[in-house]
């Protein structure tokens, strides 16, 4: 199915009774874009824990094929959780620039 | 050949949504309601009827219940009143944003407190914007009639909208009246199989009642407003197709002997076969009056309203409820919004009455009558007044 974007959807455009039809659909959902601050790694610091991985509420950090971490920004609510865990303080929360 | 009964209008509730063969029947009993759910009850425990029938904690769970049921595919059934009705309040809004098809008849029954189980509008107002398609019934047949006619528009695949109509608890729900059944085959050939076209099914999924951040919840409400309105037109059709098979017809705002006449009444329920009788006598007296019912309350039937009562230079709403703080009796209110806009059109009054099961008689609406035609010319201290009150 091909989904518009919610700015361009019309009331005529919605299933009934607002049905989400299409399952799995949330993962188009860029929560990134409540964010105020992203998590910034010093990988030199790492020493590949994985705390941050298993505290992240948002499931978006991923081990890369080298072991160290990265946030997938597209879902990235910006909460912190991964930064105030992290026990060799890898992780720095950063303001977003307009 | 439809057989003619003498049955309580509550047990006629119980045969029609047996002849809709209902899928789930969830309910928790409470005054003047409770009759329909017992005999829907026995008509379960005894194989009459075969449904599941889910006896819940709560009107709150009720309506969940049939919400579930219905997002299946399953035809489902509840009846409530007042406190009950309250209870299950926040859930009715859910299935109608939902758009799914739940039938529930509603003995009417003022609100606490103080504590009454008796009858009047209080319950119906207080839930008047939940989405839902509102039926008034004034006689056992119209409530049977009505409750058939309820599963076949709010299942027709262009309004998928659940319905609610409401009788006068005890005044109508403890009658017994003689009630025309017709056979199931003729049942059948009117009312065509729930088919609800994205149930919840694992092997398709859909997601229901999921979270609308604010660049998407105002499109919503206006596809729901949208789809309400439209379904006015299904309601005239489905009245008319039962007419065709039936021979009893329905429509949104009906008349009696109000061709011309200077004053017209406007009632809603029961109170306006009395009201009727009021008429009658007061024509045979030679007095200009006529009535005016309202029977589709939702969606509300603005053109067929100003249509009835453009030619009028008097109209009386008499209102079986408060709205608290407000200027007028809550159906007042709208029918004066509903003429707001006309060039031409009646003077409304507003009186309110019959409020907790207290009666208004034939003699009681006379007075109704003539107390609003003095009020329309001579003007009152009140923007309403409340008939009978003791002051």
């Amino acid at each position: 199915m091909a989904v518009k974007s919610e700015s361009e959807v019309t009331w005529k455009d919605l299933e009934i009774g607002s049905i989400v039809a299409e399952p799995g659909s949330a993962d188009q959902y860029p929560t990134g874009g409540w964010r105020s601050q992203k998590p910034v790694f010093d990988n030199t610091k790492c020493n590949k824990c994985g705390l941050c991985y298993i505290y992240c509420p948002e499931g978006c950090i991923e081990q890369q094929e080298d072991g160290l971490f990265e946030a997938n920004l597209f879902y990235c609510k910006g909460c912190g959780i991964c930064a105030e865990e992290c026990p060799k303080d890898v992780i720095t929360m950063v303001e977003e620039e307009e | 050949m439809a057989k003619r009964v003498g049955m309580e209008v509550s047990q006629a509730i119980g045969e029609a949504t047996k002849l809709a063969d209902v899928d789930v029947v969830a309910a928790y009993p409470i005054t003047p309601q409770t009759h329909i759910v017992e005999h829907l009850a026995e008509l379960v425990a005894d194989g009459e009827l075969d449904a599941a029938y889910i006896p819940v904690e709560s009107e709150h769970s009720a309506m969940s219940a049939c919400l579930g049921a219905s997002a299946v595919g399953a035809r489902a059934f509840t009846a409530s009143a007042g406190q009950g009705l309250e209870l299950m309040h926040e859930v009715l809004y859910i299935a109608a944003s939902m758009r799914l098809p739940i039938v529930m008849t509603v003995a009417n029954r003022a609100l606490s407190s103080p504590l009454s189980v008796w009858g009047d509008h209080s319950d119906a107002m207080a839930v008047r914007d939940t989405g839902w398609i509102q039926i008034f019934t004034e006689n056992g047949q119209e409530v049977f009639d009505n409750v058939l006619c309820s599963f076949r528009i709010g299942e027709d695949q262009r309004v998928l909208l659940p319905v609610m109509v409401h009788l006068d608890g005890f005044h109508l729900s403890h009658m017994i009246e003689p009630i025309l059944l017709p056979e199931q085959s003729e049942v059948d050939q009117f009312l065509p199989p729930y088919n609800y076209p994205l149930p919840l099914d694992p092997e398709r999924p859909v997601t229901m009642g999921a979270f609308a951040p604010p660049i998407i919840y105002s499109e919503t409400k206006k596809a729901q407003e949208v789809n309400l309105a439209a379904a006015k037109e299904v309601v005239i059709e489905c009245w008319d197709e039962f007419a065709g098979i039936f021979g009893r017809h329905y429509s949104p705002v009906e008349s009696y002997r109000s061709e011309q006449a200077k004053v017209l009444l406007l009632t809603m329920g029961s109170f306006s076969e009395t009201a009727m009788a009021t008429i009658d006598k007061m024509r045979e007296d030679g007095q200009d009056v006529g009535l005016v019912r309202l029977r589709l309350w939702r969606p509300f039937p603005t053109k067929e309203l100003r249509r009835a009562v453009k030619n009028a230079e008097t109209l009386i709403v008499f209102d079986r409820a408060l709205s608290f703080g407000g200027q007028v009796g809550p159906v007042c209110s709208e029918v004066r919004s509903t003429l707001y806009t006309e060039e031409k059109k009646p003077k409304v009054i507003s009186i309110v009455g019959g409020l907790g099961g207290r009666d208004v008689t034939v003699a009681g609406f006379e007075e109704i009558i003539n107390r609003g035609i003095e009020i329309a010319q001579k003007g009152s201290e009140q923007e309403f007044e409340i008939f009978g009150v003791r002051e």
